[in-house]
């Protein structure tokens, strides 16, 4: 199953929806991806900078107590304890260092929760990169300690007043300014979305979580996982746990946000409730209204809080190789409280959302069976979200 | 036959073209009738129709502001083509585009926005986050049904894509005046230049310059290297700041302002 088709196209999905002013700018992505990729002192580069400054392989870690409430074997892909917290820093020090081979001379990223902006912050900071990140002003008030460490990491942090002010807006904003700024900017997208060649880069740099993940497994259980589940929100987590896996007879369970609930409209599943559509430079399932305008997306996970989905995702679902869930808020804020109780691990909201369907997903499957759950991010982040939760009442 | 052909008949008789740019129903949809006749009225050669999208990232903080208002006003694409077909009975001559995202038309279908398109009295589309190696589907549809597919060269495209560009182009060229979104940055004269050279050898298709001509000094020398200008966010400032009262008095004598400095 190859995964990039002509012109960077997954199926119906993918391509290249932007401005002619970008389209020689993505031309000249693509050359230097290609050449960097096909050059070992780039990947010998980008290998040692996983392994010594972020601290890969990370750890498959069993879950002892849940596996034995389950009566499967659990494993965790330890993603949390990348340097910064979350899996996003292996794609912004592979973009980082293609931006450093390329001449650029500033770097620009959008984020929602902060995550990517961290890691991008980070990765800036680490090779001498000017680095600005857009960020809906939402997102600002509702994310300051990401902000503040934005700031700390030399970053400059641009709120973004228009449209939902969120993170859809804040992508439109770091489109805009990368037109503007088309020479000498480099634009690091943070998730397995956008034109091409975004979602395939992304991709590549990620996969190192299910290269890792295939040895690991053949060393400890010599044999592949039954079951590999993650959580999307624009899917880099995801494929970055799947791409090694996608010709093996494993099932690969993708787990969107349902926020409220599916009924309720304030969601972000957008493979269930999206229809076909263009935004951000890639086709794929977009929620949007009957005259095609976008709609907002609701998760109280910020990482999950995106109207669309990565195009290779969309495609993998639409063929079938995806087993789809969704969770809603509530359940993924039980799966939270859960891991840190019995194993002593606060997951990420985002992470949270794939734990969520493991009784779902074990109870499918022989007993015995060995699954490994992506856990992207560490909780942290996400205290204040989760203590006012508990204050209002809900969420045990 | 397209009422963009007059255009070439226009140029060839050594006139400048003025183009001005109104979001749809912006301010509302009445006011937005009475500013297409105003442009009219007041000298302008052609029109283009704003259809808003919620996500515009091609577009500065003028034309953003003005389609998140239409928006939330309720505007659809059936209101603009409504209001549109309303200034056409009216008495409306002028050739007339729509410009918009891929995403109204994706979800329409190609076909019917294009056979709307068609009767609601327009003559050409522009898509802006539709480059030709994407236009595959829609372009040939679009012409089908008897719409002009206009495409944009930007200062960034090098002349290799030129071509390209131009089988997908009918009805006139958009040569992006500088390099980045509507009403940022000031359209410079030089980079239009060095754009039109190159064209003027390849294409008979009308060559008009937007993005960044603000006034009617720039028009003016933005019109000594190109067939003509389109004039967008200073206009979608003016509608904003006279409110629909005053907007189609204050954008015709703006417009006349151009029209007199394009002709001078």
């Amino acid at each position: 199953m190859d995964q990039v088709m002509p012109k960077g196209h997954f199926g119906q999905f993918g391509g290249q929806y932007v401005a002619e002013t970008l389209m020689p700018a993505l031309a000249e992505l693509e050359g230097a991806l290609d050449q960097a990729m096909a050059d070992n002192s780039f990947r010998e580069e980008f290998r040692a900078l996983l392994a010594d400054y972020v601290g890969r392989p990370t750890p498959l870690t069993l879950a002892s107590r849940l596996s034995g409430e389950l009566g499967i074997n659990l494993y965790l892909k330890r993603e949390d304890l990348c340097h910064t917290g979350a899996h996003k820093i292996n794609n912004t020090l592979g973009q980082v260092l293609l931006a450093k081979r390329m001449g650029k001379k500033r770097i620009i990223a959008e984020t929602g929760a902060g995550q990517h902006g961290v890691a991008t912050a980070t990765a800036a900071a680490l090779m001498g990169f000017e680095c600005i990140v857009y960020m809906g002003e939402e997102d600002v008030k509702r994310q300051a300690p990401n902000v503040e460490r934005m700031h700390l990491l030399g970053a400059e942090v641009v709120p973004v007043t228009s449209g939902s002010r969120t993170l859809k807006d804040a992508m439109n904003e770091a489109i805009r300014q990368w037109v503007t700024h088309v020479d000498t900017t480099f634009y690091i997208i943070g998730s397995v979305a956008g034109p091409h060649p975004y979602p395939a880069m992304v991709r590549e740099f990620q996969r190192v979580i299910g290269d890792e993940t295939k040895a690991q497994c053949i060393a400890k259980l010599g044999k592949l996982p039954e079951a590999i589940i993650a959580c999307i929100g624009g899917g880099s987590n995801a494929m970055g746990i799947f791409t090694a896996f996608l010709d093996d007879p494993v099932e690969l369970v993708a787990v969107e946000a349902e926020g409220e609930g599916y009924d309720t409209g304030k969601h972000a599943a957008a493979i269930r409730a999206g229809k076909v559509g263009v935004l951000h430079g890639q086709k794929s399932y977009l929620l949007q209204d009957d005259d095609g305008q976008v709609i907002e997306a609701h998760s109280v996970s910020a990482g999950l809080d995106y109207p669309g989905v990565g195009p290779q995702v969309a495609y993998l679902a639409e063929s079938g190789r995806l087993t789809v869930m969704s969770v809603t808020d509530d359940e993924a804020l039980k799966a939270f409280h859960r891991l840190a109780l019995a194993e002593g691990i606060l997951p990420a909201l985002e992470s949270s959302h794939a734990l969520a369907v493991i009784d779902q997903v074990a109870k499918r499957l022989k007993p015995g069976s060995d699954v490994v759950l992506n856990l992207s991010g560490r909780g942290d982040k996400d205290l204040a979200t989760v203590l006012s939760i508990i204050e209002e009442g809900g969420g045990r | 036959m397209s009422r963009f052909e007059t255009l070439k008949e226009l140029v060839a008789g050594g006139g400048k073209l003025l183009v001005p740019f109104f979001t749809g129903c912006y301010p509302d949809g009445d006011t937005f009738v009475e500013l297409l006749l105003a442009a009219q009225s007041a000298g302008a050669d052609a029109l283009e129709v704003g259809i808003p999208f919620s996500d515009p990232s091609a577009d500065g903080p003028i034309i953003q502001a003005a389609s998140q208002k239409t928006l939330e006003a309720g505007t659809t694409v059936d209101s603009i083509m409504a209001c549109v077909k309303r200034a056409r009975e009216r008495g409306l001559a002028l050739p007339l585009l729509y410009m918009t995202y891929y995403n109204p038309i994706l979800h329409r279908g190609g076909e019917k926005f294009s056979r709307e398109a068609i009767a609601s009295g327009a003559d050409g589309v522009l898509v802006v986050d539709l480059p030709p190696e994407e236009a595959e589907e829609f372009a040939p549809i679009a012409r089908a049904n008897g719409l002009d597919t206009i495409f944009l060269i930007a200062p960034t495209t090098p002349e290799e894509r030129y071509p390209l560009v131009l089988s997908r182009c009918s009805g006139f060229l958009y040569v992006v005046s500088v390099t980045g979104v509507t009403g940022g940055k000031e359209a410079a004269v030089d980079t239009v230049g060095a754009m039109t050279g190159k064209l003027k050898d390849m294409t008979d298709l009308p060559v008009l310059a937007g993005f960044g001509v603000n006034n009617a000094a720039s028009a003016k020398a933005i019109s000594t290297a190109a067939d003509g200008v389109i004039v967008g966010s200073a206009i979608m400032k003016l509608v904003g700041e006279a409110g629909p009262a005053d907007a189609p008095a204050k954008v015709a004598a703006f417009i006349q302002g151009l029209r007199a400095a394009l002709d001078g």
